[in-house]
């Protein structure tokens, strides 16, 4: 059994990288992903890990620099955050198509204006339909294990897909964490080194990045959806095998508590911890809550939530983000998809909440149940809501 | 070299539409672009060549006689040399 240590997420998620027998990197610090980037560059420096640490001039160097290394067959690694992702945003949809195994840390953090440093993910959701496989992680453990995995899950020869690991800025990157690191001799054994599937060499010259008009292009992007879809059985296999090998068991889709439960919670990412104990506290007080927690969001698993939900008659959407002009939260968005054609779907609340870094709180969740039980035995229809906002 | 399966279903596009052979854009006839082809008088050229110097897709040959045709197979109709031609010699007309 590995030591556990205690350590600042950010950093815990670089030196989770240190132990993905990388080849290079090109990360441009931006907060809350800096130290990512700083203490990356210190094991490259130190000679701890033997690669590459591009410095870069910005984020859309730092995507197109690891694009290009990993088109050469490297293994690669960058990370960002909110205005940084912005601007690498021309290139990931590049990356996607190209079928090029990227993996990108993101801190998320609120998209400007008005200029914000602080949590949410709007970030991450404005880069929604890119074509990532797109991860997130509630705790400095999942972070850590989450980033080793990605590799795995890009790499795969059925995925061969850009993965992003979203990791909250601030709640979860400064934040100190137990954190237990798996054995390098195991990791080098669950990853073994990469095999791409074409590289750049002038022994066998390819052309990457072609151009491709109409009578093309369509077949290109139903293969990339395919390959998106296709990725999750691959997680899950990925999955399976870490739990072999590391003892950790990561699903798709947590559950916590939804056994015999009449409303849930579902979250994504750091705040899944402060739900687990509103649960607590509202099963104290006779309320049978209860708890979905979505890992993978892209594929969406449909099938595995529609089964996590179980029974429950009312669903709480916690939505770190808005669709503007739309329906709510892009997760609320996503839920109605899921459950259109179902047989009594529940109820769906939307609350957008923790926006910018507003701070939610063990007792803001027990007052949006309070609040969705309240309308749901009345019978009343719920809109989406900005919880908490004054006025 | 094989000939490349084209058009591709999406089942048989290469990951990431990756090209695996180099030198094989004259495989990809641009030509099927075109609305309008260029048809030459040959009674009112000249042999000039401006229509061989101004093709900016260099499909434009002389011909054995020193006249000038173009490979329509990579013509893509934008018309440069009927504008050039300067003794008129060059119409273009309407595909299909």
């Amino acid at each position: 059994m590995a030591k556990r240590v205690g350590m600042e997420v950010a950093i815990a998620a670089s030196e989770a990288v240190a132990l993905c027998n990388i080849d290079m990197a090109a990360v441009y610090p931006i907060t809350p992903q800096s130290h990512i980037a700083e203490h990356l560059s210190d094991i490259v420096a130190d000679g701890r890990i033997d690669a590459e640490f591009v410095t870069v001039e910005s984020e859309h160097s730092a995507i197109s620099c690891v694009a290009g290394a990993c088109a050469t067959g490297a293994r690669v690694y960058t990370a960002t955050s909110s205005q940084g992702l912005m601007l690498m945003h021309e290139i990931l949809p590049i990356v996607s198509a190209m079928r090029l195994p990227v993996v990108m840390g993101i801190a998320n953090r609120a998209v400007s204006g008005p200029l914000n440093i602080l949590n949410d993910h709007t970030d991450i959701m404005s880069q929604r339909d890119c074509g990532w496989v797109v991860l997130f992680v509630e705790n400095g453990q999942e972070a850590v294990d989450l980033t080793i995995q990605s590799f795995k899950i890009a790499e795969n020869k059925d995925v061969m897909l850009p993965t992003c690991v979203n990791i909250d800025g601030f709640q979860l990157t400064h934040m100190v964490e137990p954190v237990e690191f798996p054995d390098q001799k195991l990791v080098n054994k669950f990853l073994p080194p990469r095999k791409p599937y074409a590289t750049l060499h002038p022994d066998k010259p390819v052309t990457m990045g072609t151009f491709a008009m109409g009578d093309i292009f369509p077949e290109v992007m139903k293969a990339k959806d395919e390959a998106l879809k296709g990725a999750k059985k691959v997680v899950l296999d990925v999955f399976a095998e870490w739990k072999k090998l590391f003892g950790r068991e990561y699903k798709l889709v947590e559950t916590y508590k939804t056994e015999d439960a009449e409303c849930v919670f579902v979250t994504m990412g750091s705040m899944g911890e402060t739900a687990e104990v509103a649960v607590n506290e509202l099963r104290k007080a006779g309320v049978a809550a209860g708890l979905v927690k979505i890992r993978l969001w892209r594929p969406f698993p449909f099938e595995e939530f529609r089964a996590a939900i179980g029974k429950a008659k009312l669903l709480m959407v916690m939505d770190r983000a808005i669709v503007h002009g739309g329906m709510g939260g892009p997760v609320s968005v996503e839920i109605k998809s899921a459950l259109y054609g179902e047989k009594n779907p529940p109820a769906v609340h939307d609350y957008i909440m923790g926006l910018g870094g507003r701070d939610v709180a063990v007792d803001d969740f027990e007052a949006m149940a309070k609040k969705s039980l309240e309308a749901y035995r009345k019978g009343v229809e719920k809109d989406y809501e900005f919880y908490g906002v004054r006025g | 070299m094989k000939k490349r399966k084209w058009p591709e279903t999406w089942q048989e596009v290469s990951p990431g539409c990756i090209v695996a052979a180099p030198a094989n854009a004259r495989e990809y006839l641009t030509g099927s672009w075109k609305a309008q082809h260029p048809v030459w008088d040959d009674g009112k050229c000249i042999k000039c060549g401006l229509c061989y110097i101004f093709c900016p897709e260099g499909c434009i040959r002389e011909t054995e006689k020193g006249f000038f045709a173009a490979d329509l197979d990579y013509c893509k109709g934008c018309g440069i040399c009927a504008h050039e031609c300067w003794p008129g010699a060059i119409t273009m007309v309407q595909e299909g």
